[in-house]
């Protein structure tokens, strides 16, 4: 009898905020700027220094915690985390252990439209380290060069609870957990610059028991679909161990993108004794009541009340509602069109079709795109009015898209304007079924699609302007007068 | 007298009355440096061209402020910008600070002049100066005998004149031992009063920066300039700073003066047993009230500063791996190694102790039979103090165990039983010239609740000037 | 529990210092004769003490989110045993 298994995923995050400044220094903080320009006397760990904590990082730590449904401390502290490391300026890490500003929260997923809660166990405030520069190949090389910008730069850690029991549920909640810091602006959550991390801890039992399999942390997911991809694998990896008769043990492994396995960390990380003790340097941190309600005020919209008034006010599919809530972004700039150009569907299929393939081919961002709001609106318009046609609309959104140019220049420097004079179309239409005999011939035998052709042809002279909505109709009629 | 003799308010008087210059001031120092410093070697890095420049400045158009254009001594674990700040240590030999601790530029905004860096036992682990990484620094009452530590350099440039006043640090002791042993002042202020910023981390919780002087009224000036809130360092307190000379009377009827028993430990020598009584009736002569008390758990301190000192500087000291400054094997081909050798080579062996030791109550298994323990146990003996200061304005008690000893004669340990309760408590302490036995000098400590430097230094100055301990110096043979 | 060599030398190894084997003996002697001092705390009954984590009763020190100069590139490095690239160079990690 083969035993069936579950999946057991649990995921933690780190969140590199983008305060103005690092966690317990005043350095601005810094991507791609010159190495070690952005450091202090603290953040160097020279003699002397001590930390001092940035009430920006306290206030983002409540608002993500609240974001996502946690309780927030009334009493938290720092601990210190030591090990040595050379992109570790004190060779310590200041981090929280027992008491860490927010627990017991949770967030909402949702998966073949069934919605499943996962619980976030913890949230805490920590810093972040350095980084560590190879020559060449990390196994071969001579030595490494240190750069420390980042060192200390305030990072939040969420743990969530061992809830997801697929990758894609994995997936999902990363991608929840990402919008909802995306529209908090607490962090730009590029995964591939490292401003999100993401480390997986999965094992498997039978299926209907409740004791937990030996777990191991996948480390090194760069990605989305690296993640979804290292559970997969990972899941059938264990799975077969046990089939075969052999024991898992828990350990920490990391994901070889280039192979697409995960491989053993032969780490001595298992042995690591950090020796957490209160850091004596830095005062608790005590959050009343009217301190959560001044953070709460401050709250944006969050993905699902979004989501959730883009259904109910504005009767969209929830699709439609769960795409454009994907990034604050892309939900700002749908509402600013509506309240210009008040047919949300028509908005929606817009930004969610042409717009987003046009983003993804330029590699770009909507909040870099040419096209405005206002700009589509008022092309929605000049379509809804019947200056243009679907299809030139296409054309007109185009080059909307690369030059910036208003519809209503690029309508009328291109002369794009919809024929809809009838008498205009009626003489392509006769034009076009007296050069078309034959077709015209099977059209009449009974040949319902050949009338496409004739219709093509229409298009074809009047440079695709004519209204086909008209032509359809004055073919139609035409041809039945023939 | 010599101008090298007096004392910070006469010369700062005599600088603000314009009859002498501070460049005239500095050039005593200077010419008795040259005269004693080879024999006591109270200096680690001497900043005489500077001081120059800034004495010079003085006489140009300085301010008057007290301390002005008066040469001083900086512990060389205080960062001093563009000065090499060694902590008396191999791995930190070469070590430049690009920034001052906030005492130093406090000192220096008032327009001190420094005069140099002074030795210490290094990373300030120690109480005799002798486990400095360059040399040890002798006591100038006799040159057989230790100066004290970890602030030894301090009282022995005081004590012989080579310097007005000193900054010197106190974890468990180094600035109240060493002005015991050299017969001057030293003071460690409430947990708080002083900014740490720029002072090299021994233990967190217990480092303060204090003054080492030659009378009272020179602490109260020093205290004046270097206590204040400090941005930079999170466990400062906001408490406005009085102004301490306002404190100085010699009427001190009706203080209510505690000495605990427990504080008359069996290794207290006999004779400083009785200097210190003496010290105690002569407080009743000028109207005190003098009583012994209780301190339960004071026999519990030295322990727990050893736990909670090593593990708070196990963690503080990891900084020190020849990455981004300080020594670093060359020759190490991995990291790990490098950094390994590196703190192998670059620490002493009380350094390296002090490390394995914190190491080892921090770990699993440990924590809590001795870190977590250790903190409780603190609790306890705050809680002491906090009863005792119920009753009494402040308690009395020898500062150390004997008179200065010569090299080896002692074992550490035993020097600062009575000096760390001050520092797990978080409260102000003095030590004051309290007597003389075989011509060396025994130090009194008083000790207060937090933010009462007002009434030690009251305390302090009754006693100081109906005694003439104070005025007695070192006959150094130049 | 007495401490042995082979215990220092895990400690060595977390701490990051290289001990000779007769300083291994030797640290062992001392950290020995230290805790069995430390024992003495043991008399002291402290379920019900709180533990003394803060020496001041301070809370929510914190500073505004206000940018302040950094170092200059040169004054970070001017203390480098080993640079290059403006960055801190170091031997390699095994």
């Amino acid at each position: 009898m083969t035993v069936e298994y579950e999946a057991v995923i649990g995921l933690e995050v780190h969140a590199e905020l983008k305060t103005n400044t690092k966690a317990f220094c005043s350095c601005g903080l810094s991507f791609g700027a010159q190495p070690n320009s952005h450091v202090c006397p603290g953040c160097l760990g020279m003699p002397g220094t001590i930390p001092v904590l940035n009430r920006g990082l306290v206030e983002y730590a409540i608002k993500t915690g609240l974001a996502l449904n946690c309780q927030i401390a009334e009493y938290c502290r720092f601990d210190r985390k030591n090990y040595f490391y050379p992109d570790l300026p004190n060779n310590f890490q200041i981090s929280q252990l027992d008491l860490p500003i927010a627990t017991k929260g949770s967030l909402e997923i949702e998966i073949g439209g069934v919605k499943k809660t996962i619980g976030i166990n913890r949230v805490h405030m920590e810093e972040d380290a350095g980084k560590l520069v190879h020559q060449g190949n990390i196994m071969t090389t001579p030595y490494s060069l240190v750069d420390l910008n980042r060192a200390g730069t305030p990072l939040l850690e969420i743990v969530s609870e061992p809830d997801m029991r697929s990758p894609q549920e994995a997936r999902m909640y990363m991608e929840k957990l990402r919008s909802i810091l995306l529209f908090l602006g607490v962090s730009d959550c590029k995964m591939e610059e490292g401003s999100l991390r993401c480390d997986a801890n999965i094992s498997i039992r039978p299926k209907g028991q409740e004791k937990l399999g030996t777990r191991a942390e996948i480390k090194n997911l760069n990605s989305f679909r690296a993640l979804e991809r290292a559970a997969e694998y990972e899941i059938k990896r264990q799975i077969e161990v046990l089939e075969e008769g052999g024991q898992l043990i828990q350990e920490t492994r990391t994901w070889d993108e280039d192979r697409q396995v995960t491989l053993s960390m032969r780490s001595k990380e298992e042995a690591q004794d950090y020796r957490y003790f209160p850091d004596p340097d830095l005062p608790p941190v005590i959050i009343d009541t009217a301190w959560i309600e001044r953070v709460r005020e401050t709250l944006p919209e969050l993905p699902d009340q979004a989501r959730d008034r883009l259904v109910q006010v504005f009767n969209l599919p929830s699709y439609d509602a769960a795409q454009l809530t994907m990034s604050k972004d892309i939900l700002d700039f749908f509402d600013a069109c509506v309240t210009e150009y008040n047919e949300p569907k028509s908005v929606a299929n817009w930004v969610m079709g042409e717009l987003t393939r046009l983003l993804n081919q330029s590699n770009m961002e909507i909040k870099d795109s040419k096209i405005t709001p206002s700009s589509l609106a008022q092309m929605l318009k000049l379509l809804e009015q019947g200056t243009i046609s679907g299809k030139i609309a296409k054309v007109v959104f185009e080059e909307m898209f690369t030059t910036g140019d208003s519809p209503d220049k690029i309508v009328k420097d291109r002369g794009l304007v919809q024929i809809s004079d009838e008498s205009a179309i009626q003489a392509i239409v006769s034009e076009v079924i007296d050069e078309n005999p034959k077709v015209v011939e099977d059209f009449k035998n009974g040949k319902g699609k050949a009338i496409g052709f004739l219709v093509g042809q229409v298009m074809k002279v009047s440079k695709g302007k004519a209204n086909p909505e008209v032509v359809n109709r004055l073919l139609k009629e035409e041809l039945s007068r023939r | 007298m010599k101008l090298y003799q007096l004392t910070v308010q006469k010369i700062g008087e005599m600088l603000a009355r314009r009859e002498i210059k501070a460049q005239e001031v500095l050039e005593s120092v200077s010419e008795r440096i040259s005269q004693v410093e080879h024999r006591i070697q109270a200096f680690t890095t001497l900043t005489l061209e500077s001081a120059r420049d800034a004495a010079m400045d003085f006489d140009n158009r300085g301010k008057i402020t007290g301390l002005a254009g008066i040469p001083c001594g900086i512990k060389d674990n205080l960062c001093t910008r563009g000065v090499k700040t060694t902590c008396a240590s191999k791995m930190l030999e070469e070590f430049i600070p690009p920034y001052d601790a906030t005492a130093v530029n406090k000192l220096k905004t008032a327009g001190a002049v420094m005069v140099g860096k002074m030795n210490m036992d290094e990373f300030a682990m120690g109480r005799s100066t002798g486990s400095s990484n360059f040399y040890p620094t002798r006591n100038p009452w006799d040159l057989t005998r230790v100066s004290g530590g970890s602030s030894g350099g301090a009282a022995a440039a005081v004590a012989a004149g080579e310097v007005f006043y000193a900054l010197g640090s106190d974890t468990g002791g180094s600035i109240r031992l060493p002005a015991s042993y050299c017969g001057v002042v030293g003071m460690k202020p409430t947990y708080g009063r002083v900014s740490r910023y720029g002072l090299v981390t021994f233990a967190s919780s217990m480092d303060q920066v204090g003054p080492v002087t030659r009378n009272v009224t020179d602490c109260a000036l020093v205290m004046n300039a270097i206590c204040g809130y400090d941005c930079l360092d999170s466990n400062s307190l906001q408490a406005e700073v009085p102004d301490y000379l306002g404190y100085l009377q010699t009427d001190i009827k009706g203080m209510k003066i505690g000495f605990p028993r427990e504080y008359f430990i069996n290794e207290l020598d006999e004779d400083v047993k009785n200097a210190i009584k003496k010290a105690l009736l002569k407080y009743e002569e000028l109207g005190a009230v003098v009583e012994e008390t209780s301190l339960p758990h004071s026999k519990y301190a030295q322990p727990v500063f050893q736990i909670i000192a090593s593990a708070e500087t196990s963690s503080s000291m990891a900084r020190f791996d020849g990455v981004r400054y300080g020594y670093r094997d060359e020759d190490a081909q991995e990291i790990a190694e490098m950094m390994s050798n590196s703190r192998a080579r670059g620490f002493g062996p009380e350094v390296k102790r002090r490390i394995l030791l914190g190491t080892h109550v921090l770990s699993k298994g440990s924590y809590e039979a001795y870190y977590l323990k250790a903190m409780k146990v603190r609790r306890l003996i705050k809680d002491d103090f906090d009863r005792a200061f119920e009753k009494y304005d402040l308690l009395v008690s020898p500062t150390t165990v004997s008179v200065a000893f010569k090299p080896g004669a002692m074992t550490e340990a035993v020097c600062d039983i009575l000096t760390t309760p001050a520092n797990l408590a978080g409260i102000p302490a003095i030590s004051i010239p309290g007597g003389m036995v075989d011509d060396l000098p025994v130090g009194l400590q008083l000790m207060g609740r937090p933010l009462a430097e007002g009434t030690l230094l009251k305390a302090a100055y009754a006693f100081e000037q109906a005694t003439d301990y104070h005025l007695r110096t070192p006959v150094l043979e130049v | 529990m007495s401490l042995i060599a082979k215990d220092i030398e895990h400690l060595a190894v977390l701490a990051r210092i290289k001990l000779t084997p007769e300083e291994k003996e030797s640290f062992a002697e001392q950290l020995n004769s230290i805790l069995n001092s430390a024992r003495i705390l043991d008399e002291l009954p402290t379920d019900i003490v709180e533990p003394l984590i803060y020496v001041l009763p301070l809370y929510n020190v914190m500073r505004d989110d206000i940018v302040r100069p950094s170092l200059s590139n040169e004054e970070a490095m001017a203390n480098a045993p080993s640079y290059e690239e403006a960055k801190f160079k170091v031997p390699r990690l095994l």
